[in-house]
């Protein structure tokens, strides 16, 4: 996922709770039609899909696994055959979890105080929130890389974490926010009439309220930043993210087992995307 | 965290501000502070040498000239491009978002699941598998060569289709997002009156699906269209040298030839040419629940 998505799929992810609801009427021609070329544009989504786990089979005769030449499970039983790539992908798993961690924090407090909170200027905050949102990433990371350079700070590590928070803070903020609008917040003063501290009804009351808000953004940002490439093109100087190295390997060899841990990333994902669900399922009933 | 806690009666005023302090004195310095530095460096002129280049302040416009003189063709080629894109993703996610407000039934949940699933692979490793399906030994360009909709050694990667496609691809999801989230809101028994006052189906898709999406549509071709002109890694697999988008330029002059007050200048022109075209464009279009 690019920066921008996050938005979207938190109000479309925020909707799917309603019951459905269908236009009634009979079904016409028309209506089949709809469906037909609703269908093709679902098929057109998964198509490079299919190709990457095809892909990931394959068993290339030259440096680059872009034409079919047989099948072959080699692949899958020794992912981890380039450890660039392998050092690579934990780089960007550290990267997600550091970025995340700092970002979770700044952003959650914003949305707390955004959603809690009457202040004078709680406008301008919600407008100017929205605007990193919005601002094309190869300018976010152009902009970020000259910051740097009239620092003469070097890039890597350190400047890859700073672009990543600077990204992630309002995507955090509008998630938490989106999720926890509409709670009931009498329960603290309920708390505190009943004689709780005002430390004991954070973590006893406002806590369990907002948490899951907090693991959605988590999971949102933690996907955003392991995917970034634009941005953290610009700022990597010669530190390699898993991104970066696939970009590499575009312009040098591509192994198989590229597909072969975009394959197991796309399962894995599945995977927690299908328990939390069935998580929030228990919560609701 | 004082701040949470406290009752609505005793709310403490400096509490809220403390809260937001943190975020946004980071916002400040990277991400408020970066445009200026930028601004700066477009102004600015370079020495030293590429590996260890200076850059000193001259408040020199010349580079702004240059931008447009130099690199007229791959603006337009960005914008071009780009809306294009955009209009292909609103063609293609109209008729699925209306399938899954309306029609889906049961199965909006999967299929919205189904949607969103694509995107939890890297953006990179979609692009190359287009490669794969577009390359000119592939079975797409061999189907299309043998009904005839492709002249012979016509070939779809390297031109800018190829490049426009992956746009396209790439951010549609973003267009479709919205979209159903707009439609979805519309009451149903909305098209049922309209239907009951006798308008046909076209009409009442007309006159009130097509205006109650109008917010959907607005953040749609924004969302797909800022990130599709920046964009730089489709035309980079799937194009060619014709086919260079101004975000190429801007990434090399800033990461290979390391020419900092050109690649800053072409920045600021990609960047205020997208603020005042958004801004136009929320204008004409009215500006209620972007986001």
């Amino acid at each position: 996922m690019t920066t921008q998505a996050g938005a979207a799929v938190t109000t479309a992810v925020d909707q799917v709770d309603q019951p459905p609801k269908t236009v009634k009427g009979n079904p016409k021609w028309g209506d089949w039609i709809l469906r037909f070329v609703a269908a093709l544009v679902l098929l057109y989504l998964f198509l490079p899909i299919f190709v990457i786990i095809l892909f990931s089979f394959n068993d290339p005769q030259g440096k680059f696994n872009y034409s079919w030449q047989g099948f072959t499970l080699k692949n899958w039983a020794d992912p981890f055959k380039y450890p660039a790539l392998t050092d690579a992908l934990k780089l960007s798993l550290n990267v997600a979890a550091v970025s995340t961690a700092i970002a979770l924090v700044f952003g959650t407090l914003v949305a707390i105080a955004l959603v809690r909170q009457r202040f004078r200027g709680k406008t301008a905050v919600d407008t100017f929130l929205v605007i990193p949102l919005t601002a094309p990433e190869v300018v976010m990371g152009a902009a970020l890389l000259t910051l740097f350079l009239n620092l003469n700070w070097a890039t890597g590590y350190s400047t890859i974490v700073i672009a990543h928070v600077a990204f992630e803070i309002s995507f955090i903020a509008m998630t938490v926010r989106a999720r926890v609008r509409g709670f009931d917040w009498t329960l603290e003063d309920a708390s505190m009439d009943l004689g709780a501290s005002p430390t004991r009804t954070f973590f006893k009351v406002t806590l369990p309220l907002i948490v899951p808000g907090i693991i959605a953004a988590a999971m949102l940002s933690f996907a955003l930043s392991l995917d970034d490439f634009i941005i953290t093109y610009f700022v990597s100087g010669s530190t390699v993210t898993y991104p970066l190295y696939v970009n590499a390997a575009v312009k040098a060899a591509v192994p198989p087992q590229i597909n072969v841990l975009a394959t197991a990333i796309l399962v894995i994902s599945l995977v927690l995307l299908a328990l939390g669900t069935l998580v929030r399922r228990k919560q609701v009933t | 965290m004082a701040g949470v806690a406290s009752s609505s009666r005793q709310r403490s005023k400096i509490a809220p501000y403390l809260m937001i302090l943190p975020a946004l004195v980071y916002l400040g310095i990277f991400f408020v502070i970066p445009f200026f530095t930028l601004a700066r460096t477009s102004l600015s002129s370079t020495g030293g040498s590429v590996f260890l280049p200076t850059l000193t302040f001259s408040c020199d416009s010349a580079t702004y000239a240059e931008a447009f003189s130099h690199y007229r063709d791959q603006i337009i080629r960005s914008f071009t491009y780009a809306g294009v894109a955009t209009v292909l993703c609103l063609l293609m996610a109209f008729p699925l978002a209306y399938v899954i407000a309306f029609k889906a039934g049961r199965f909006k949940n999967l299929i919205l699941g189904l949607v969103i699933l694509p995107f939890f692979v890297t953006f990179l490793i979609r692009t190359i598998a287009w490669k794969t399906i577009l390359a000119d030994d592939g079975w797409v360009v061999s189907a299309l060569g043998a009904v005839g909709l492709l002249p012979e050694e016509g070939r779809l990667l390297s031109t800018s289709w190829a490049v426009i496609g992956g746009l396209t691809y790439n951010w549609i999801i973003f267009m479709i997002l919205p979209l159903y989230v707009s439609l979805e809101k519309i009451d149903p028994r909305l098209i049922e009156a309209s239907k009951d006052l006798y308008s046909s189906n076209t009409r009442a898709f007309r006159k009130v699906i097509l205006p109650l999406s109008m917010p959907g549509v607005l953040a749609g071709s924004m969302l797909v269209f800022i990130p599709a002109v920046g964009d730089f890694i489709n035309a980079d697999y799937l194009g060619s040298t014709q086919t260079t988008m101004i975000g190429n330029v801007i990434q090399k002059q800033f990461l290979v030839v390391k020419d900092y007050p050109n690649a800053a200048a072409l920045s600021m022109v990609l960047m205020v040419i997208i603020l005042v075209g958004v801004l136009l464009y929320t204008r004409a279009l009215g500006t209620e629940d972007l986001v």
